[in-house]
Order: C-alpha cells, then sequence, then structure tokens
C-alpha cells in the first residue's frame, strides 16, 4: 500500500485498484473545527481535479478534489454524524472516499511523503 | 483555506507581538493583520466566550471624537447625519447608531458615547468599523458644521472583554467596572493606567470594551489574559458569537444600500427621531416604518446539518429565488448551522418555510426569532 499527496492537501492510499481518498493533517489544521462534511454517492464517476467532497469549518467551505481518476466505491458516512473525527483523525479513520482506481498513471504525478512535508514547508 | 498572509502593507495593531506569541494565526481584515483564532480553535474559543470569558482585540476600529461648543450642538450636528437621538443621550450613556446617505442607506454603523463628565459636555466619543473608517471620517469632515470638529485617536487601543465571568476579571484590576449599567461608560482606572471603559459588546454576552492608550494595552492584555477564566478570542468566534447574538455585520448584513427598517435594526431610532425626521433618508426610512419595508433582514434556522453562508439564495419552498443570505454558518452554541438574509416582508413572519440553495441543492430552512442564543446583557438591579 503506498501513499501519494496532492498540491491540494488530499492523501491518497492505493491499496491495488482501490485508492482511499482523505484530507491531511496540515488541511484539517488550517481548516479548523470541522463541523459538516458532504461525501459523494457510490457510483459517482470522477475525474482528476473534480469536487470529490466538501469539508465545511467553522468558517468556511473547502472543496476536496479527486487527486485520480475513478469511480466512488464507498464514502465514509460516520463523517456525516461525527465530523469532528476530520480534525482528530483526517490521515486515518476520518477517510472520505474509496475510489476505483481509473488511471494509475496519474499517480505519478502527486507526491510522496517526504515531498509533501517539504511543500508544506515552503507554504 | 485561510492564507498566512504576510503582507507588509497591512497595519498591525498594538497587540500583534502578543497575538503572535500566543500562537494566532493572522490574517488579513479591514487593512490589519487579525487574529482568526488561537490555539484553541474557534468552536472552543466561541464556548470559552459563552461559558466564561473572551479577551478580543478590537484595536483596529476607529476611535474619533466630535467636539463642540456644548452637547446641544455636537449632539444635533451628530443628528443631522443619524436617525438616534443624541440631544437626550444621558452623560455616560452609549448608543448604537448608523450613519445614513441620502438615500437612507448606512454608510456604517457605530457607537456612541456621551462621556460622564460634566467638564466634557460637547464631546461625544465614536467607534466605526475598520473597513469603513476612511470613509466616515471624510464623511464627517464634509458635513459637520463648522463649531464641531472631528478628532481621530490615533493612540488608542480598544480591548473587548466579553461573557458571564468578563465583568468580575476586569473589575479585579478596574473596579469601578462592576457598577457601569448596560450601554454605559466611564474613565477609570486599570491597575493604575488611565481607560475609558464601556458596558456594552457584540456577543450578547455581558462585557465591557476597553479604550486604553496604545502603549498599555499589552501590558493590560496581558493582566486580564494572566486570570484563568480569560482566554484570547479571535476574530473567527468573534463572528459565530454576534451572528448567534442576531447582530449585523457591517458590508454583509448591512450597506449603503440597506435602510435601518430593511436591516431590521430600527432600535437604533428614538422616538422623537421617527417622528420628525430631519435625517438623511428620511423620506424613505419614514414611508417604510409606516407601510413596512419591501424586504427585511430574518434569521434563518436550518433544518440539516450543512450551512448556507453568505451568498446563498433564498427561495420559496420549490419556488422561485426571493433573497439572499448576507451571514450565515455553523453556530456552536445552537449546534446548528443558523443564516441572516433579507427576504420579502410578506415571506418574512417568523416560522415561514423557506429554502436556502448550496452548492445546486435546496436546504430546507425557517425563519426564527433573533437572537439565536438569548442574550445576557446586564441589567442593573433597581435599588
Amino acid at each position: 500500500m503506498t501513499t501519494y499527496y496532492s498540491k491540494d492537501h488530499e492523501w491518497i492510499s492505493v491499496d491495488g485498484d482501490v485508492a482511499t481518498v482523505g484530507i491531511t493533517a496540515y488541511a484539517q489544521e488550517q481548516l479548523g473545527d470541522v463541523v459538516y462534511v458532504e461525501l459523494p454517492e457510490a457510483g459517482k464517476q470522477l475525474s482528476q481535479g473534480d469536487e470529490a467532497a466538501v469539508v465545511e469549518s467553522v468558517k468556511a467551505a473547502s472543496e476536496v478534489y479527486a487527486p485520480i481518476d475513478g469511480e466512488v466505491v464507498a464514502a465514509n458516512n460516520v463523517l456525516a454524524d461525527e465530523p469532528a473525527k476530520v480534525n482528530e483523525d483526517p490521515e486515518g479513520a476520518a477517510w472520505f472516499l474509496k475510489l476505483k482506481v481509473g488511471n494509475a498513471d496519474q499517480l505519478s504525478e502527486l507526491m510522496d511523503e517526504a515531498a509533501y512535508k517539504a511543500y508544506v514547508e515552503t507554504l | 483555506m485561510a492564507d498566512n498572509v504576510a503582507d507588509s502593507d497591512l497595519k498591525q495593531t498594538p497587540l500583534h507581538d502578543l497575538h503572535t506569541e500566543l500562537g494566532a494565526r493572522m490574517v488579513p481584515f479591514a487593512g490589519y493583520s487579525m487574529p482568526v483564532q488561537y490555539k484553541s480553535g474557534i468552536m472552543a474559543e466561541h464556548q470559552h466566550t459563552r461559558t466564561k470569558a473572551g479577551l478580543f482585540d478590537v484595536s483596529h476600529m476607529g476611535q474619533a471624537l466630535l467636539t463642540g461648543p456644548d452637547h446641544e450642538t455636537t449632539a444635533r450636528a451628530l443628528e443631522a447625519l443619524t436617525p438616534s437621538n443624541f440631544v437626550e443621550l444621558g452623560r455616560g450613556r452609549q448608543r448604537y447608531t448608523v450613519l445614513l446617505n441620502e438615500e437612507g442607506g448606512i454608510i456604517d454603523d457605530l457607537m456612541v458615547t456621551r462621556p460622564v463628565s460634566e467638564e466634557d459636555d460637547g464631546k461625544l466619543m465614536l467607534v466605526v468599523n475598520a473597513a469603513r473608517k476612511e470613509v466616515d471620517y471624510a464623511h464627517f469632515r464634509a458635513n459637520l458644521p463648522e463649531n464641531v470638529e472631528l478628532q481621530v485617536l490615533e493612540d488608542r487601543a480598544l480591548i473587548a472583554v466579553q461573557g458571564p465571568e468578563a465583568v468580575a476579571a476586569v473589575a479585579a484590576h478596574a473596579p469601578e467596572a462592576a457598577e457601569l449599567a448596560f450601554m454605559s461608560a466611564a474613565p477609570m482606572e486599570f491597575d493604575g493606567i488611565a481607560c475609558h471603559i464601556a458596558r456594552a459588546g457584540y456577543t450578547g454576552e455581558d462585557g465591557v470594551e476597553m479604550s486604553v492608550p496604545a502603549g498599555a494595552a499589552e501590558a493590560i492584555a496581558r493582566a486580564l489574559l494572566a486570570d484563568n477564566r480569560v482566554e484570547p478570542v479571535g476574530l473567527g468566534a468573534r463572528d459565530s458569537l454576534r451572528l448567534e447574538a442576531g447582530l449585523c455585520l457591517y458590508g454583509h448584513d448591512i450597506d449603503e444600500t440597506t435602510s435601518p427598517v430593511e436591516g431590521a435594526i430600527t432600535f437604533c431610532m428614538q422616538k422623537r427621531r421617527r417622528e420628525e425626521g430631519g435625517f438623511p433618508g428620511a423620506e424613505r426610512i419614514q414611508s417604510e416604518l409606516k407601510d413596512g419595508p419591501g424586504r427585511i433582514r430574518v434569521g434563518l434556522a436550518l433544518d440539516g446539518k450543512a450551512p448556507a453562508r453568505e451568498g446563498a439564495e433564498i427561495a420559496l419552498p420549490d419556488g422561485p429565488v426571493v433573497g439572499t443570505v448576507t451571514s450565515g454558518g455553523f453556530a456552536p452554541t445552537v449546534g446548528a448551522p443558523i443564516a441572516m438574509g433579507y427576504v420579502p416582508a410578506n415571506h418574512a413572519a417568523t416560522g415561514t418555510r423557506l429554502e436556502l440553495i448550496v452548492r445546486g441543492r435546496r436546504l430546507p430552512a425557517t425563519v426564527a426569532d433573533m437572537p439565536f442564543v438569548p442574550n445576557r446583557y446586564y441589567r442593573k438591579p433597581k435599588s
């Protein structure tokens, strides 16, 4: 299982042909208290860069983008009732959605953990 | 996501270094670098203010003085620009008002205080919004009579302390603060530093706003923060607190197109002024008072959990768009999303069912009474 990171602060963890997507610890820190999460329906086809979900903090709404093409196979509906989990465990239990990988080549455009850490340092 | 803009053009308040030391996330706001939140976050800061006491840096707001030969002259000069009664404002009393343009639209909303001392008769103290101060000052300078002057107070900071324990915390350093009635003010010493303290605020809670010498602001803030009842609170929680209190944010809920009647802030207009008129836009405002405005600001309670933000359209159920949300978000004390916006007067009754359109989806909502959280302003017991 390999994890990649986008410049929009999504993480994507790939296991076979299924990828789990969430937002990074840095992203939740920037957002502050998460109060609402809007998730996609299973079966939805997403292209890289499409709006996959919306996360709302006390202050503002932010989009979560699909880091690669794929079909939504599951959404973490626990977040609908417990949005604060995004602040507590963003890179673990508070994943947003699972995608059936549509184009594995797009993963090479993303960062690995070291590169993402270096990227965050520049912000 | 909020940007951490380190913009050298941004002005700093006298508490800037303290904010960064306290771990605040600073953002550009009305030309200033201001704390949006501290380490504990907006939700915790909001709840702390509702249960104990929050300290807010509001030094970016404009402080100014109108000075004329006597109270009557200065009060009449301000009455010519606003719809409130200042002639009969008592010494040491504070009043909320609006500067009006010729069409009865709101140039800014502001707090006006008549000093408590007889020697200061002829002076009125003003606190105006940061983003509007240059507009306001130009408007005053262009419209005041020759014998009334505007003096901008540059060397003052403004610190608000709000919450059920706020006055007790301030009174530990300035005992006279405990004696103030709501919407009244007096000069007093805070640990020996000359301050002007008003019992008022923006959160719906009891509390004070302290005008202090810029050079002493940090010492005063540190003294208050040393009290474990007091925590620093940023712009984020200030916004959620005032939204729950049903109070207008200038440039969002009221602006140059909205009248005080549309904005549902007619409490700033006392009886004599409503009847006599004699303020800018009186014709429109008096006719709106008589016949009702075409549109009016209302509170909105959402059924679900998704917040509706400023700019979301307001529609009739399965019907056309009839208005716009001007402020909205998650209300930490209510535990649900709330909003305010303008709707036609015939859809403004409490309990009216409406829909708010968020990202193309229609979210059911109900017109709700404001404030969303009951206010707890201090009422002096009758002696």
